[in-house]
Parts: structure tokens; sequence; C-alpha cells
């Protein structure tokens, strides 16, 4: 088990490019069947499902808005009951935020970021794959919940005392609050291996400077996950406790508070905007350059707009609760504190209209969706400035202004520039192209039916219409905005349809992609598409922030890796100099039964706190499984 | 796109210890996940304290003595639990083996003395808030121990078997010594939390 | 000239529950601050949006990297950042001082406590020297042209007052007392409704304000204060003996009756107000007949039980409540 056998095991040296892919193939592949399905753990394919789940809650949710959206197109309307549309409208915010925007988000940062620090699986491969089975049973927990009319009716957001014990009976507001844990659990563990891949396994010479916006941006996401779901992790456990075993936290009649848990909630509620959208501006900033035909202009400037973006994001969370009667001091900060994310947020918009400027633009359906990003976010930026001002904010908080608002911000900010990296780096996963016309297509509908859909909402809120009704009535001058809003929604529906049609047609049948068919400069593009499981037949090495060039033929690498187990290259954390020749671990079954075990203790903790006693011992055993050696090559050292 | 080689990895160790393993990384990050959720469950506490007309409520404040004997256990646990972090350093299979189960024993300790501190709190969780956020802190703390408890007996259980030796498995027990130190570390906010400001 | 028609537009299609068209002292300053800072970010957008369309615009054979260029955009990058910088401060002193504006109160002559409930408000209203205290219901009367202290209270789950058209709103939380003081400065009717998701019926948690001339006030303040009268129709006196039979009299009061619950909405003047259910209905005796016989259909989820009644107790009880003016 020392290296002196390290000699006589094979190495990736002197032998030919076909045999050293035969070879790597061998070690990496995972095996084929049911098993070897559910065994794996290349970051590409836990990441590949993630996104795809992720994909069908968002296809969930927006069924789900547009049941919203037919019941409120007419006044009092009777085709939803307001007991079936409360579930609808917590289900659909609950899905949206915990089950589509942040596993999609980190998913991509799975995909990604791996592929594009060059090396050859995520840290903590196995930790990946238990990630994405408990998102995956927490949104099926959900949703079976909704199937049986017991999803949650208290909003996403679960106010207490609404959702407390007194006022809302049943097992309703514990389906969320649990399904809060999966989904935290969830996201906390990509945090934790994407922190350490960036830190511990980038290339050979990919300094702090030369990491990609792309990385920077989801290693910020991954810290603000870090710091912030700590808090919902807490207040979603002590809301059990409340409903569950008697405790006090938010009983105002024994010393407990309301407010409390908007505090907590909050705390992690505004990060989490971040959490969404700092990896769009990465993505934006990561797209743009290849279709403009240079670098991105304010590489140092925008990086440390979105360290500084994070770290103010900590500081915003009463602006939620500007109208709950906090004294003057703290709103006057917070409205400082909430004005001034608008500095960031502008250096990044100047930094790429900067890039537009000098470049030369093709009109490529993932810059059509930067474009239309740039347009939509600046609005719903200037609605934040506009919700960040207190006196302001008491007039639109909970109405349809600030639903206008955060659509604004979330959908033209974050599932834009998704979309836009789901056409750029679709060849990339599939090896296929996606359709140009029907990409053209998807982005004039979902251009046109966004702002159609949510642009009147601001007049809708300036005009009294608050949130979270299932009705209104026929004296108020709210219906025939409201009617138009639901007919165009439909046009959004369809731009997103087209979406998907497309992208399923071109999976099959979507001409050739190439290793690169953007001409881009990350690292990411130098491996075939889709990428072997082993990612790169050797790990390159980084002397630039672009690591490509254009019409260069050849790729500077690293030699001396094993191909008999699974090995890549550890680096330190600021000039990446090679440390250690670590290995990455095999395909396991345990992540999954750890998984199963987590989620029977999970579920089961909502009808007895016994659950977590009885229920951590079978946690206990497949952990065990899981990390016990099994003297596998991959155990050496 | 060809590969032209310009570096080679071969003479490179094929683990490496402390800050240039993962392990240790991930390690410092569920750390700081945690340390989040303690600052978290204190900010807590003062909220209410903050709040309350008089602290604690209902109740006289808790026993010193077992939450304070526990203490002082951890902070002893402390030194046994450098040198067993030392030894794995030195990768001397036998301290360490004989290091892990005093660990045990030293992190089993505590969870009896943790049984009686929760008696000696003079409040239920149900009570009042007061009572439920000293159980959650103390609940919060006795479920670190649990788990690192738990985690030693079965590396102790590891360095006994055929795959002791090996440098992973130190570098195993140096991460669950920096654990360890840990779960103490954030003991004593939560010790002058529930002690001191009750007594204030 | 565009904006200023548009605005008038927006304003004059908003109705009487609208934070642009406004007819009180603080919705009138926040509807100030919005023009302002909509005006200002309109003008930032369209800035943006236009340099943007002119980038792309431009003509140019090859993408620009020479050093010159570089050097000319970071020069550029920093006036936006300092224009940023500006913008922002000065609309965060802007919404401070109309913060400031908002709670330039002199001494209100009126307290009203609200008290916030699943899903309905109840005004009390304290005694004066002339009259007793009262209460009512979804209807909240003041007199123009004076604060009136408004005391927050939250019975069951958190609500939120809101009535745009005379201030911003403020929530209502268990446990805690909140205080807004509003001034009206036109007589009129205005609505208000709960902004803070409450549970099923939160849709329809609505109430009217109805700002009047001090003295039109003053009278309303002595019919209020004033116990219910004695049906005068027999159809009416039996539909009282109906309502104290049933379990009516066992939530609602009607003063000067033997009924005296309390927690349904006080009916001693039922009949004087605009609507009912939380401002789900007009008042009509025929209204007032759906609603007590079947709450559920109109309003499901509420707390108003359906209560067995004949065709002709219905009848009777009808007449009842029309004649508590």
């Amino acid at each position: 088990m020392t290296r002196d056998q390290g000699a006589r095991v094979p190495l990736d040296v002197d032998i030919s490019d076909a045999e050293l892919e035969r070879q790597l193939k061998e070690t990496w592949s995972s095996k084929p069947g049911l098993w070897g399905a559910i065994s794996t753990v290349d970051h590409k394919v836990v990441a590949g499902r993630y996104i795809a789940t992720a994909f069908v809650f968002l296809i969930l949710g927006g069924l789900l808005a547009m049941a919203m959206r037919l019941q409120l197109s007419q006044p009092e309307a009777r085709f939803i009951n307001p007991d079936r549309y409360n579930q609808i409208f917590t289900m659909h915010g609950s899905t949206m935020m915990f089950l589509f925007a942040v596993p999609v988000m980190e998913a991509m940062a799975a995909y990604l970021v791996p592929l594009m620090v060059g090396t050859r699986n995520i840290a903590f491969p196995r930790l990946n794959a238990f990630s994405y089975w408990i998102f995956l049973f927490g949104g099926i927990l959900l949703w079976v919940a909704f199937a049986l009319d017991t999803a949650p009716d208290v909003g996403w957001f679960a106010y207490v005392p609404l959702a407390g014990p007194q006022y809302a009976p049943g097992k309703r507001a514990d389906l969320w609050a649990q399904m809060i844990t999966f989904t935290e659990v969830a996201a906390l563990a990509v945090a934790v291996e994407i922190a350490v891949t960036v830190f511990k396994q980038r290339a050979p010479g990919m300094s702090l400077d030369r990491i990609p916006v792309l990385v920077w941006a989801m290693l910020v996401m991954s810290f603000l996950v870090i710091m912030a779901m700590p808090a919902i992790m807490f207040s979603s456990t002590t809301l059990i406790l409340d409903r569950l075993v008697g405790t006090h936290f938010y009983n105002p009649a024994e010393g407990g508070d309301a407010l409390l848990w908007q505090h907590l909630f909050w705390f992690f509620g505004h990060p989490e905007v971040y959490i969404i959208f700092l990896p769009a501006v990465g993505m934006v900033s990561t797209i743009l350059p290849a279709f403009v035909g240079r670098p991105l202009f304010g590489y140092m400037l925008l990086v440390m707009a979105l360290i500084t973006t994070g770290v103010l994001s900590f500081g915003l969370w009463v602006h939620h609760m500007f109208t709950v009667g906090l004294p003057r001091v703290g709103e006057s900060f917070f409205t400082a504190s909430s004005m001034s994310i608008a500095v960031p947020a502008g250096i990044q918009i100047f930094c790429w209209l900067a890039t537009l400027w000098a470049g030369k633009p093709v009109y490529k359906t993932p810059l059509l969706f930067i474009l239309g990003f740039i347009v939509t976010f600046v609005m719903g930026g200037m609605t934040g400035v506009m919700v960040a001002s207190v006196p302001f904010d008491t007039q639109v908080h909970d109405t349809y202004f600030v639903v206008a608002h955060f659509h604004y911000v979330l959908i033209g900010g974050a599932v834009f520039p998704l979309i836009a990296a789901v056409y750029y780096w679709f060849p990339k996963m599939t090896g296929r192209m996606m359709s140009e016309r029907l990409g053209r297509w998807s982005f004039w509908l979902i251009f046109c039916g966004f702002h159609l859909t949510f642009f009147p909402m601001h007049i809708l809120g300036l005009w009294g219409m608050p949130r979270r009704i299932y009705t209104y009535q026929p004296e108020l001058p709210w219906t025939s905005l409201n009617l138009f809003v639901s007919l165009s929604a439909l046009v959004l529906a369809g731009g997103f349809l087209v979406f998907f049609v497309n992208a399923i047609r071109s999976r099959r049948n979507g001409l050739p992609a190439g290793s690169n068919p953007w001409g881009a400069a990350t690292l990411e593009w130098a491996t075939s598409s889709p990428p072997p499981p082993y990612n790169f037949r050797r790990i390159p090495v980084v002397s630039s922030l672009d690591p490509l060039t254009p019409g260069e033929n050849e790729l500077p690498v690293v030699a001396g890796l094993r191909t008999d187990r699974r090995e890549l290259l550890v680096t330190s954390v600021v000039e990446a100099l090679p440390q250690a020749r670590e290995s990455s671990t095999t395909d396991s079954v345990w992540p999954f039964w750890a998984a199963v075990a987590t989620s029977v203790m999970l579920v089961w903790s909502i009808f007895t706190p016994w659950a977590v006693v009885w229920g951590s011992i079978p946690v206990a055993i497949t952990l065990i499984g899981w990390f016990w050696p099994k003297g596998s090559p991959e155990d050496e050292s | 796109m060809k590969d032209r080689i310009v570096l080679d990895a071969s003479a490179l160790p094929m683990h490496g210890m402390g800050a240039a393993s993962p392990t240790w990384w991930a390690t410092c990050a569920f750390m700081l996940i945690e340390g989040s959720g303690f600052a978290l469950a204190l900010a807590v506490y003062l909220y209410l304290m903050s709040l309350a007309p008089s602290w604690p409520m209902e109740a006289p404040p808790p026993d010193l003595w077992a939450g304070t004997w526990l203490t002082l256990m951890l902070i002893a646990s402390v030194v046994p639990n450098v040198l067993v972090s030392r030894w794995a350093h030195r990768r001397d299979l036998r301290k360490v083996q004989v290091g892990l189960v005093v660990m045990t024993m030293l992190g089993i300790i505590p969870l009896v003395l943790r049984a009686f501190e929760f008696t000696k709190l003079h409040i239920r969780w149900d009570d009042n808030a007061y009572g439920s956020i000293v159980w959650m802190l103390l609940g919060l703390h006795t479920t670190h121990i649990l788990t690192d408890v738990v985690d030693t007996v079965v590396l102790a259980c590891l360095m006994f078997s055929r795959h002791a030796d090996n440098t992973r498995r130190y570098g195993d027990v140096q991460d669950n010594c920096m654990y360890w130190n840990f779960v103490v570390v954030a003991w004593l906010p939560l010790y002058g939390c529930i002690y001191g400001l009750a007594r204030l | 000239m565009f904006s200023a028609s548009l605005l008038v537009f927006l304003t004059g299609c908003s109705g009487n529950q609208s934070a642009l068209n406004t007819h009180g002292h603080s919705a009138d300053a926040l509807r100030d601050l919005i023009i302002l800072i909509t005006v200002v970010c309109t003008v930032v957008w369209l800035m943006v949006v236009g340099f943007l369309l002119w980038a792309l615009a431009r003509r140019r054979e090859v993408p620009r990297r020479d050093s010159d260029t570089e050097r000319k955009m970071a020069l550029s990058i920093r006036l936006a950042i300092a224009a940023t910088i500006l913008t922002v401060a000065g609309l965060t002193i802007a919404s401070f001082y109309t913060t400031r504006d908002l709670n330039s109160s002199n001494g209100a002559s009126l307290t009203v406590r609200v008290k916030a409930q699943q899903w309905w408000w109840q005004f009390a209203y304290q005694a004066s020297d002339q009259e007793p205290p009262f209460l009512t219901a979804n209807e909240l009367h003041i007199p123009v042209n004076k604060d009136v202290r408004l005391e927050l209270e939250a019975l069951d789950v958190i609500h939120s007052l809101w009535i745009p058209s005379l201030a911003g709103k403020l929530d209502m939380i268990p446990g805690r007392k909140n205080i807004i003081t509003i001034r009206a400065t036109r007589p009129g009717i205005y609505r208000g409704q709960c902004a803070e998701f409450c549970g099923l019926q939160h849709s329809h948690m609505a109430f009217v304000v109805v700002v009047e001339e001090g003295a039109a006030y003053q009278r309303w303040v002595a019919a209020q204060a004033a116990p219910a009268v004695e049906p005068a129709m027999a159809e009416a006196s039996a539909g009282k003996a109906v309502f104290m039979s049933k379990p009516c009299a066992a939530c609602h009061t009607i003063r000067g009756t033997s009924a005296t619950g309390t927690s349904g909405p006080d009916l001693t003047h039922v009949a004087s107000r605009r609507t009912i259910g939380a401002g789900l209905l007009e008042t009509t005796r025929g209204s007032l007949a759906a609603w007590i016989a079947d709450p559920q259909t109109l309003k499901p989820g509420n707390n108003m039980p359906l209560v067995p009644l004949t065709s002709d107790e219905l009848r009777q009880i009808s007449a009842y409540m029309e004649e508590l003016k």
C-alpha cells in the first residue's frame, strides 16, 4: 500500500491515446443495467439527472401557474376552490424555489464546474449521488402530498401562526417543512462538493485569477448556501417541533414570537435570491464572450462584484419585513443596504454592456436570451430599487407589484440566462446542437409572453390588488388586466413548450456538435462532446484566463496519473500547484440506500419524535457501508 | 485536440495530508455549516431573551454542577485529542488505537453528564419559549457529541482492521480530532449562554 | 407629456383602492415618492437599453481589444459606477425624507382599535364625552382632515391593514401592537383589504373607510352608539325571536337585546353598513338572506356555520336584520 508499488501500476505515459482512452474508460465507466445506473457517481450523469428532474419540476410548477391564471382570469371565478388554490400557490412557490431554481443552478454547477476547472469528477462523488436521491425523494414527497390533496397551503414562506399548530391542523405544514429539510440537505451537499472542487481540484496553473467567472459565481453561491441554509434548517425544524412536541418558539402566549420566524426565514430567503441569481451572472459572463468574439471586459471587477453581492446579501433580509412595524433606525439602515446592492449589480451590467460594445455580436439563440436578460433584469433591478425604499414598499408590499418584480428578477434575471446556458452547453452535454430556428421561436415567444404577462402586474399592484388572493370582486377595476395577463401567460407557456420540444428533438436528431462548436475558450470545450466518463484523457495545464485559443491544436497536459484506479490531481488553493494524485471514489449503491434510510427517517419524524432515534440507526448503518474501505486501488495511499 | 505533456505528476504522493486533502476541506465546510447553525441558535436565544420581561422565564436558572463538570470534561478531552492527532500524523498505529479507545470513553462520559444536565434545567421544552430554546441548544450540541462518538467508534474499529495502516485512515483520524475540537469549542458560548446569561 | 397622460390614465382607472388615486396625507406623500422613483428608474432603464441598442447597432468589422479601447471602457465604467452610487444615494435620501414626513402627525383627535381576525375586521370606538363606546365591523368612519390613530391587533394569525388611497400598509401581528396614524384629505368612500396571506378567505377580507365632514361623522357616531332599535314590523319582531332562540345569539351581539356573543361581528347596526361578509356583498335584504341561508357557499370556510332555518324563519331574520339600521 505504499508508493513503492506505484512503479508497477499502469500509468498514462508512453502509451497511445487510443489505448489510454480504453484503459481510462474501463476504470471510470459505470456498470450497465439498473444497479449500474443507481450506483453511478459520474458527476455528469448525476447532474444530468438533476437538471432533467429540475426541469420536470419547472413544468409542474408552470402548470400550477397556468391553473392560477385560469382562476384569476375573471372575478369570482369558481374553477378552483380556495383550499385548492392555496395549495396551488404554495406548491408553485415551493416547487419553483426549492425544487427548480436552486437545484437546477446547483446541478449546472455539478455538471460544469469539474469540466471547467479541468478535473475528472466532482469532489465527493458519492455525496453528489446521495444529494440527487434526497432531492428526488423530497420532490416526490411534496407532489404525492399534492396528489392526495394534503399539500401545504400556508405559502412558500409558511408564516406562523398560520402555519403553527393552532391554525394549520393536519400534516400539511409539516410536509412543507420536511420537504425543506430534504432540499436543504441536498443543496448543502452539493455546495460542499463545489467549494472543495474549486478549492482543491483545479487544473495545475489555474490560479485564483484564472478561474472562469462561472466557477467563481458557483463558488460564491456555494458559500451562500453554506451560510444561509442553516437558518432555514433551524426554522423548519423548530416549526415541526412547535407542531409535534409543543415547543413555543413561535407562540407569543408563552414568550415566543411570530416575527422570529420571519427573521429566520428571510435570513435564508434573501441570500436564496442570490443563490439563484449569481450562477446566472456567471453563465452570462461565460457565454457572452463566445458570441461577441472578444474576452469579457472587467474580469476582476465582475469577480469583486460577485463577492460583494454575496456578502451584502446577508444584510438585506429585513427588506422583506418593511411593513411589520420595525423601529425607524432599522428601516433606514435596511433601506440603505438594500439600495446599495444596486451598485455591484450595476457593475455587472456595465461590464457586459462594455463587452458587447467592443465586440461583434453573432445573433445565435444564447445571445438572444442574454440580450433579453439584460433588458428584463435591469427592469427587475429598477423595481428592486423601488421596493428597497421603506415608504414605497408600504404601498406595494404583498401586492402584484411585488409579484411582477420578483418574476422579472427570477425569470428575467435567472431563467433567461439558464435557457441561454442550456442552448449553449446542450452540445457539450449531448453531442448535438439544438435547432436554431426553434430557438428563435422560443426566444421571441418567451420574451414577449413574459413581458405581456408580468408587466401589467405592476399596474395591478399599484391599483391595489394584493397577492395570494384566489379571487376578487367584479366591482374592482382589475378584471380586464387580469384577463389580459392570463391570455399572455398562454404565449409564455407556448414559448417554453417550443423550448422543451427543441431540447427533446435535438437530443436525438440535432446536428453533431463537435468538441467546440462556439469556438469558446474555457476548458470544458477541450474534451469531446459529450465528455467521456473520465472527462479528460489527461488533465490540462492552464497558463491563462482563456486556456483554449482558436486555431490552437495542442493542449498542454499533465502526465503520470494511474489508469487502473480513478485518479485525479489535487492542487493548492491559491496557485493551483499540484499536491497529490488523489483517488476519486468508485461507484457505490450505498448513497442510494443512505438516501432511502434518511428519507424514511425524515418522513417518519413528521409523525413521532422517536423516528429520529430509531430512524437514525439504519442511516448510520448505510453511512458505515458507504465509507467502509473495500480494499480497492482507490483506497491506496 | 492533441496532448502536449508539460508536467509529470508520477512522483506526487497518492494522498495528501491536512490541507492537501479534500476531506480536510469538507470537514471545514461542515464545521462552517454547523457553526452557522450554532450561531443562529445563539442569536435566537438572545432574541427571545431581549423580548422577555424576565429571564429565565418562570424558572430558576439551571443548576451549575452537571453543566460545569461536562464543560471541564470536554476541555480536558482536548489534550488526549490533540495527542491522537499527533500520533496519527506520525502514523503510530499502536498509539492511535489506544488513543481512539480513550477518546471513545471521553465522548461517552459527557453524554452521561448531559443526561443529568437536561434534568437540572428546571424547565421543560414545552413550558415556554425559554424552555424550548435551552432544550434546543442542549439537544443540538448533544447530537454533535453523539455523532462524533459514533464516528470515533467506527474509526476505532477501522484502526483495528486490515485497512488500518493507510495514510487515508490517519487523515480520517486527524479530521475526526479536528471535528471534536470544534464540538468542544462550540460548546463554550452555549455554556456561557445557558448558565451565564440566565444568571445575569 | 406622454408619461403625464399615462399617469392620468393609470390613476383614473384605478378605483378607490389604489396607491395612485390618493386622498390621504400619507398616501399623497407616498404617491409623490412613487412617481419620483419611477421616473428616475425609467430614465435609467431607457439609458441602459439605449446604450445596449447603440452597442449592437454600431458598425464594426472586427471585435476590438486594443489597449486604447480598454482604457476608454474602464473610464466609462468608472463614471457609470459613480452615477449609480449617486442615484442610489439620492433615492435613499428621498425615501428617508418621505418617511419623516409620514410621521409628522400633530396629535390624534381620535383613536380606534382595530382587531383583525379570520376573515373580518372589528373597529372599536372609545367612549367620548357624549357617547358610550361601541363596536362596528368591516366599516370604519373617520372625520376628514383629522389625524386618526389606529391601534392594530391580530386575534389569530398575521393580517395587514391596507387602505391604499389613504396610507401604506402596516401588519397586525399576534402578540404585538402596531400603531398607524391616518389623515384623509377628502370625504369619500375608500376600500381597504387585508394584505397579508391569512388563510382560506384572505381574498374576502375587505372593509370600507367612510370619510365624512365633522357633522356627518358626529351623527354617525351618535347613531352607532345607540342601542338597537326595536323591530317595527311583525315579521321583523318574529325574526328577533328566531335570532334569540337559534345559535345566532351565541356568536353575535345586538346591544339592547339578550344577544351578547362576541366571536362574530356586532350586529347592532348591521343594516347601516354598506357591505356584509367583510366587503363581500352590498347590504340588501336579499344579500342578508342569502348570506344567512348559506354562508359557506358565498364565502367557503368562513367561521359562520350553516344554521338550518325554515324559509319563513329565514325571511323573518332577514327582515329583522334589515331594520337594524
